[in-house]
């Protein structure tokens, strides 16, 4: 019944052309530059009465040229902008790899309490105790969730994250008398591009493992790839082609036995959070992202927040601060100086406006609803395997995955279609395209995590809709792909004209 | 569970249409025996409960609204007007991913390009990208910057950097193998900076108005890194200052770095804020993080797009500038409001009251015996040399109600600074918060 369409739409072309190049409610919106002039001011503030300035002569002599608009024209501005895309609330968001579930309003309202938004990180620590204590009390869901022995709250996002396990790590072997011998960073060719430029950044060799036919790394391969040279693995599991690394714990206790650390990239937590333990497969450090597994909002690119947990090995080294007890009072340690730490990731103590919203959605949740949110967004993302794998090919066979399915182009050969025009479709039909072309190791990877916020009516409407693309493209009706999208606020935008001459910034006189 | 849409019947349905029986026969890949081990956590809690809990921690801390706050020290409390909260809820903008699909994220994208420029025009410099996740991390990638474009290794640091940015740079460059020369904390910004510069050299930093609140002329400094094949790296942690004062930009910085926080955002114990990031257009290609960019789609209309993504990790891998991926998009659009809101005559206002509030404030205080205001120049915050420990000062004024400032041993332990207090006066700051501030000190005392 849902593999028809439900009605027919008449042809864009046919509309007539408008005066204002709005399209109803879809409203184009001037640049800020072109609408705002310097003199305006949506902010009342009264000039003071004159003083002597002791600017030492360093008083700004020219003209910023920042245009102003008063309240009214900036909430349009600004309303009129986020009408423009697209979001989580207003439809599914398979974001292969992204985790776009829904975010809590209740979260919002927590990190917005007076007490936890409105204080400063260098104000006493007498008068932030229940800051620290929410801090704490985080760190132990997080703990007990993973089951390692300590975390890191300071990093600001997965990469920071990651970042902050390897700086651990270099750490924990400059300790052991092994710099220098120990440089090698072992990853596997579909991690994200994050692991290599973190293990990049600190100076790490890279070196590749590659994956089975199945899709999986074999303990055999680390094996062939380890050594005395190896400092460690960054492992991603479940992997970015939506499977359970399975020889895992053989994985880790090759790195582990040969000397070196094994990093886990925890950015696919949400197939097994509450169900399944890191510290259970021999897991060293492994950043969690609030972002994505917590329900903090993505916020069109950020804010995130990446704490990692440690096992007893790191612990010791991990960065500054970190909470201490003492009797009924929790302090910050803010200097490493006298211990192990190998210093500081950030200013201040990490993304406390995060803490607030992961923990409320953690309580909201409990220890049953988090596995139950676990096993709904894998067997969601396992439904639309089901139904979609007469259609579309998956580039390891047909078998259960974790939170995220990975589709290839194989299918679409001997079509004009291609993973792009397909994506840019599904624009057309509503919806945000899920990951493409990532992971590499497919061939025109479509990579679909639908998260567990879908009901099945919704999912049953989004599997309707791929098959009914699918159909189209296999049957060469191109015109719905080669040009699409044909109703979003913009066409196909030319992103190799904007890298070819880069325009970053609006300019007076254009 | 209140977040979760399928019912037991779909679950089976679902199951059936997989061909599977049960839920744990997805998961048959864990290893043996390792699931669902058990946790020792409470279950699910209903909206009131988990409003009960956290209002109850919440409670325990004093907010800056509810008392005298003089705290700054790298976060400021500025009033942010009630709109801008409100426009940066909207769910398109709250529950959007990063823009890679940009014809469904033209709102994201056209904001980070206005964005992009305010950051340009307001550090004085010519392109700006889309953010990083804080002054401090942009202060890091700002020296591996320089690195990548002098192909030298070697940061000097200034002695008027927030210290904890110094850590942030000393740890990322210690475990990148790259060299850092820290120069001691100066008070009084009276160091030689200067003659710290070689051709042996990456690139300066240097902040100003600096962490004990000094103004610093940027332009002889400039010139010599430049004699060297260096880079001055300018760096700001009170955004509002460059409403007054001239930027970085301005001085001959080559990259200035600073934390957006103060224009837009909450204190909210000290992230999520939002770094910013710009420099000369001859270096683009060397920067980190997101950059948007203007192009046109198929029917020829303007548009926006994410790009020079050949720098980053997702492309490049290993050999991207950054391995930086989420950033702050959020908060570098509640800066984008809060700065729209301003324009440059709220922006000059701003920071004329704060600074005027400043300076009655150090007026007030060089009154009272004992106290000694140690900056010649400043623009909303100045150090104090008090008598005795600044710490126990602190506390002791905590306890008569009035948040006072930031000791300088809070960030710079054992190196015989316990004397001295940093104290911020932003508009938010009254004349009665001031009187309150004088008493309470001189009870203190």
């Amino acid at each position: 019944m849902l593999d028809t369409p439900k009605h027919s739409v008449p042809a864009v072309a046919t509309a007539p052309h408008t005066f204002t190049s709005n399209r109803g409610l879809d409203q184009e919106e001037p640049l800020l530059f072109e609408i705002g002039r310097p003199e305006v001011s949506g902010v009342d503030i009264e000039a003071p009465a004159p003083f002597a300035a002791r600017l030492g002569g360093l008083e700004r002599k020219t003209a910023i040229g920042l245009p102003g608009l008063s309240e009214p024209e900036a909430v349009r501005h600004y309303v009129r902008l986020s009408r423009k895309n697209y979001s989580i609330d207003a439809g599914l968001y398979p974001l292969g790899s992204c985790t776009m579930k829904h975010n809590p309003r209740l979260n919002e309202k927590m990190a917005r309490l007076e007490g936890f938004a409105d204080i400063h990180p260098l104000q006493p620590q007498s008068t932030v105790q229940g800051a620290l204590a929410l801090m704490q009390e985080l760190s132990r869901w997080l703990l007990e969730l993973t089951h390692m022995s300590a975390v890191a709250l300071s990093p600001k996002a997965g990469a920071h994250g990651e970042l902050c396990g390897l700086m651990t790590i270099k750490t924990a072997i400059a300790a052991r008398g092994e710099t220098g011998s120990r440089n090698v960073v072992l990853i596997p060719q579909s991690a994200h591009g994050t692991n290599p430029a973190s293990a990049a950044l600190l100076g790490f060799m890279v070196r590749t493992v590659p994956a089975g036919a199945d899709g999986i790394v074999h303990s055999e391969a680390v094996a062939a790839a380890v050594g005395p040279d190896v400092a460690a693995i960054m492992l991603t599991n479940p992997n970015t082609c939506g499977l359970f690394e399975r020889d895992v714990v053989a994985i880790a206790r090759l790195v582990r036995d040969a000397g070196g650390y094994f990093y886990c990239d925890g950015a696919n937590f949400n197939a097994i959070a509450g169900v399944a333990r890191p510290g259970d497969m021999g897991v060293d450090a492994m950043h969690l992202n609030l972002h994505k597994t917590f329900s903090t909002p993505h916020g069109g690119g950020g804010p995130g927040s990446g704490p990692v947990v440690l096992s007893s090995r790191l612990a010791p080294f991990a960065p500054v601060p970190f909470l201490a007890r003492e009797g009924e009072t929790l302090r910050l340690v803010e200097h490493s100086e006298g211990t192990a730490s190998f210093g500081r990731m950030v200013a201040f103590h990490g993304q406390m406006g995060m803490f607030v919203r992961a923990l409320s959605y953690m309580l909201s949740h409990g220890s049953d609803g988090l596995a139950q949110a676990s096993r709904d967004a894998v067997l969601s993302a396992n439904y639309v395997r089901a139904s979609l794998r007469d259609v579309m090919s998956q580039p390891f066979g047909d078998r259960p995955c974790m939170h995220e399915v990975l589709f290839d182009d194989a299918w679409l050969q001997g079509t004009s279609v291609t993973t792009l025009d397909f994506a840019k479709a599904m624009i057309d039909e509503g919806y945000h395209p899920m990951t493409v072309y990532f992971p590499l190791v497919a061939h025109g990877a479509m990579l679909v995590e639908p998260t567990e916020s879908e009901s099945k009516a919704s999912l049953d409407l989004f599997i309707a809709t791929l098959r009914d693309l699918a159909r189209s493209a296999l049957s060469g009706d191109s015109r719905r792909f080669s040009s699409a999208p044909h109703y979003a606020p913009r066409r196909r935008l030319d992103e190799t004209a904007a890298a070819r001459q880069p325009v970053l910034r609006w300019r007076p006189g254009g | 569970m209140r977040y979760l849409p399928l019912t037991d019947q779909d679950r089976t349905q679902m199951l059936h249409k997989i061909g599977v029986e049960r839920s744990d026969d997805l998961f048959a890949d864990v290893p043996n025996g390792l699931l669902d081990r058990g946790l020792d956590l409470p279950r699910g809690k209903s909206e009131l409960e988990v409003e009960r809990f956290l209002s109850a921690l919440a409670e325990k801390n004093v907010p800056a609204s509810r008392a005298p706050f003089f705290v700054g020290a790298g976060a400021y409390k500025h009033h942010v007007p009630a709109s801008v909260d409100h426009l940066v809820q909207r769910s398109e903008f709250l529950t959007s991913y990063t823009p890679y699909q940009p014809e469904i994220a033209q709102g994201t994208l056209q904001y980070l390009f206005e964005f992009q420029t305010q950051v340009a025009m307001l550090t004085g410099m010519e392109i700006a990208n889309a953010s990083m996740y804080d002054g401090s991390t942009a202060c890091a990638e700002a020296a591996l910057m320089a690195h990548r474009v002098t192909k030298r290794k070697k940061t000097v640091l200034s002695g008027g950097l927030h210290p904890q940015y110094a850590d942030v740079v000393r740890a990322m460059s210690k475990l990148a193998d790259d060299e850092t020369v820290a120069l001691a904390p100066d008070v009084r910004a009276r160091e030689d900076l200067i003659a710290a510069i070689d051709d042996s050299v990456s690139c300066v930093i240097v902040q100003s108005p600096d962490f004990f609140g000094n103004l610093r002329d940027l332009a002889a400094l400039g010139a010599a890194c430049h004699r060297h094949g260096a880079l001055l790296i300018g760096v700001f942690t009170e955004a509002v200052a460059l409403g007054l004062v001239t930027p970085p930009g301005a001085m001959g910085a080559d990259i200035v770095v600073g934390e957006g926080q103060s224009i837009g955002n909450a204190l909210s114990f000290g992230g999520p804020y939002v770094g910013l990031f710009a420099t000369r257009q001859d270096y683009l290609r060397q920067m980190p993080g997101r950059l948007c960019g203007e192009t046109i789609d198929a029917n020829g209309e303007r548009g926006y797009v994410l790009t020079l993504s050949t720098r980053e990790q997702h492309i490049r891998r290993d050999k991207a500038t950054s391995n930086i991926c989420t950033n702050s998009g959020l908060c570098a659009l509640a800066f984008a409001i809060h700065m729209t809101l301003l324009g440059e005559a709220g922006l000059r206002r701003l920071a004329r009251v704060n600074h005027a509030n400043a300076v009655k404030l150090a007026d007030l205080l060089a009154h009272i015996p004992g106290v000694e205001v140690v900056n010649e120049t400043f623009f909303n915050e100045f150090t104090l040399r008090v008598k005795g420990d600044a710490a126990e000062l602190v506390e002791k004024m905590a306890v008569r109600g009035v948040l006072a400032g930031v000791p300088v041993s809070r960030l710079l332990p054992g190196v015989g600074l316990d004397d001295l207090l940093l104290v911020a006066n932003t508009e938010v700051n009254t004349d009665d918060d001031r009187g309150a501030f004088v008493a309470a000190m001189e009870g203190a005392l």
